[in-house]
C-alpha cells in the first residue's frame, strides 16, 4: 500500500441529494500517468476533488501520500488544474502566476510558463487568451513548485493537436522524475497514452487496470470498444 | 496567520483593481461628488456642516459594501476559490488580505472627500479632522467586512447587490441621520443600537460638534472597530476548505 499515492476505499458521495459515486475504490501507483476517463457527468471531477480534499464524503476514505485526503501537510505536494480554469481573469498571466507561486513560496514561473508553452503570453491580460490559453495557464499554476501529486482535470480539452502531443510529453516526462498524475478526460483517445486506466461509469468505477491489461482481458485493440464491452457485461 | 500570504493577496487584489481604471476612479471621486451635490441642495454652509460629517462616513460605507461583496463573490463562484482551499492559504490571511487592499482604497476615498469638504465646500469642523477622518476610514472597512460576510449568502452578483438595500439601508435610516436616535419609539431605538453604523454616525457628530477625543468617541470607535473584527471573523468562517 505504501507504494501507492493514492488509495480510495468504498469512497461515497452524495451531491445534491443524489449518489454521485458509489462504493469506489483503487489504488494509484506513484510515478505513473493515470486515465480516469468516462463520460460527462460520471463523477470524475467529483473524484478528483475528494482527491485533493475539498470534497465533502459520504463515506469511505481516501488516502493520499500516506495521508487523509486534505490534510495541511499535503497542501505543499498537490498541485490541481480544475475543470474551469482556476485563473484571475483581470491579471495578466504572470501577475496570476506570481501570485499563486507567492502563496506557495514557488519560484518557478519561468520554468512554468515555458513548459505549457505561453511564455509569449506571460503579459496578456487572463481575460483575453483563448479558453485553450486559459486552461493552460491554469495548468501552469498545478506546476508551481514541483508537486508530488498532480490532479489534472480534462486539461487537453479545446486544445490543438500538437500542443495535446507536447502535453502528453511533459506528463510523462514528469512521471519518469518520479511525479505521480491523475489526469481525466471524457475522450477515449487519451486513454491510450496511460500507464493506467481508471474507468468510470455513473458513479462506479468499471476497471482499474492498464491499458495491455484491458485489451487483454475484452479482447478488443481498440479501447473504447474494451469500455463499451466492459458497460455491456457489467449490464 | 501567515503575513507572506496575506501580503500576497492584498497585492493581488490590488493588481486586479489597477487593470480596472474605471472601477478605482468611481470609488475615489463618486463620494467627493456626492457630497458637493449636497452642497449645492443645501445652499448653505450651516446647514451642510451638520449633514456632511455623517455622510462622509454613510457614502464609503455603502460603495465598500458593495465593491467588497461583488470582488469576493466572483473569487467564491469561481474555481480560484478551491484552488487557493488546496494550497497552504489561512482562511483568515485570505480575508485579512482583502482587508489590507481596500482599506487603502478606503483611506484614499475618504481622504479625497473629507479634504474637498473641508477646503472648497465648506464644511466646518470643531473637533479634530484627523479624527473624523479615522472614523470615516473605519466606516468604509465596516462596510467592506459585511460585504465580505453578506458575499456567502448570494450566489450571484445579482443577489449580492440585493443585498445592500437589505443590510445597509435599515442602518441607513436609523442612524441617527434623519430622525435623532433619542427621539425614536423603543423598538426603533433598540435596532439602532445593535446597528454598528449608528456609533460610527453617533462618533462623527461628537467630532464635528465637540471639543477633542473624549471617552465617548473611544466608546463609539471601539463599537465599530470590534464590528469590523467579527465581520471579518465570521466572513472568514464562511470560506469553507470542503463543501458538498
Ligand atoms: N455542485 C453540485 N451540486 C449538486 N450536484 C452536482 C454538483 N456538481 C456536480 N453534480 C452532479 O454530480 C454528478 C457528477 O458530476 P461531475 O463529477 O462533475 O462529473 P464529470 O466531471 O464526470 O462530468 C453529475 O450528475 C452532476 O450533475
Ligand atoms: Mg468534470
Amino acid at each position: 500500500m505504501t507504494n501507492s499515492a493514492v488509495t480510495a476505499t468504498a469512497l461515497r458521495v452524495a451531491r445534491g441529494g443524489r449518489e454521485v459515486l458509489r462504493d469506489v475504490g483503487f489504488a494509484i501507483p506513484r510515478g505513473s500517468v493515470t486515465g480516469l476517463l468516462g463520460p460527462s457527468g460520471c463523477g470524475k471531477t467529483t473524484l478528483l476533488r475528494a482527491v485533493v480534499g475539498v470534497q465533502a464524503i459520504t463515506g469511505g476514505a481516501v488516502e493520499v501520500l500516506g495521508r487523509p485526503a486534505g490534510h495541511t501537510a499535503l497542501r505543499h505536494k498537490i498541485g490541481y488544474a480544475t475543470q474551469n480554469p482556476a485563473v484571475y481573469a483581470d491579471l495578466t498571466v504572470a501577475e496570476c502566476l506570481r501570485y499563486f507561486a507567492a502563496v506557495l513560496g514557488a519560484g518557478d514561473v519561468d520554468q512554468v510558463l515555458r513548459d505549457v508553452d505561453l511564455l509569449d503570453h506571460a503579459d496578456h491580460l487572463v481575460g483575453t487568451l483563448s479558453g485553450g490559453q486559459r486552461g493552460r495557464a491554469s495548468l501552469a499554476v498545478a506546476l508551481l513548485g514541483s508537486p508530488e501529486l498532480l490532479v489534472l482535470d480534462e486539461p487537453t480539452v479545446g486544445l490543438d493537436p500538437v500542443l495535446r502531443e507536447d502535453l502528453w510529453t511533459l506528463f510523462h516526462r514528469l512521471a519518469a522524475t518520479g511525479t505521480t498524475l491523475i489526469v481525466s478526460s471524457h475522450v477515449m483517445d487519451e486513454a491510450a497514452r496511460c500507464d493506467r486506466l481508471l474507468f468510470l461509469r455513473d458513479g462506479r468505477v468499471l476497471a482499474d487496470d492498464t491499458p495491455a491489461g484491458l485489451r487483454a482481458e475484452t479482447g478488443e485493440q481498440d479501447l473504447e470498444q474494451a469500455f463499451l464491452h466492459l458497460v455491456r457485461s457489467a449490464a | 496567520m501567515n503575513p507572506t500570504t496575506t501580503l500576497a493577496t492584498a497585492r493581488r487584489v490590488l493588481t486586479q483593481l489597477r487593470h480596472d481604471p474605471r472601477t478605482v476612479a468611481m470609488l475615489l471621486v463618486v463620494p467627493t461628488l456626492l457630497m458637493t451635490l449636497l452642497r449645492f441642495v443645501f445652499n448653505d454652509e450651516r446647514v451642510f456642516t451638520r449633514t456632511a460629517p455623517a455622510l462622509l462616513g454613510v457614502f464609503p460605507f455603502m460603495i465598500m459594501f458593495l465593491v467588497a461583496s461583488v470582488t469576493t463573490l466572483r473569487e467564491r463562484t469561481t474555481a480560484t476559490l478551491e484552488r487557493l482551499m488546496t494550497m497552504p492559504m489561512g482562511r483568515l490571511d485570505l480575508i485579512l488580505g482583502y482587508a489590507i487592499a481596500f482599506g487603502a482604497l478606503a483611506v484614499a476615498q475618504v481622504g479625497i472627500a473629507t479634504a474637498v469638504c473641508a477646503w472648497w465646500l465648506g464644511m466646518a469642523v470643531t473637533g479634530s479632522v484627523w479624527t473624523l477622518l479615522v472614523i470615516a476610514v473605519l466606516d468604509a472597512l465596516l462596510g467592506m467586512a459585511l460585504g465580505l460576510f453578506v458575499s456567502a449568502f448570494a450566489s450571484s452578483e445579482f443577489q449580492a447587490i440585493q443585498f445592500m438595500p437589505l443590510f445597509v439601508l435599515p442602518q441607513f435610516l436609523l442612524c441617527g441621520l434623519l430622525q435623532p436616535r433619542d427621539q425614536m419609539g423603543w423598538p426603533l431605538r433598540w435596532l439602532s443600537d445593535v446597528m454598528p453604523l449608528s456609533y460610527a454616525v453617533d462618533a462623527l457628530s461628537r467630532v464635528t460638534a465637540g471639543t477633542g477625543f473624549t471617552g465617548a468617541i473611544r466608546t463609539d470607535l471601539l463599537v465599530v472597530a470590534g464590528c469590523v473584527l467579527l465581520a471579518l471573523a465570521l466572513g472568514a468562517g464562511t470560506l469553507r476548505r470542503q463543501t458538498a
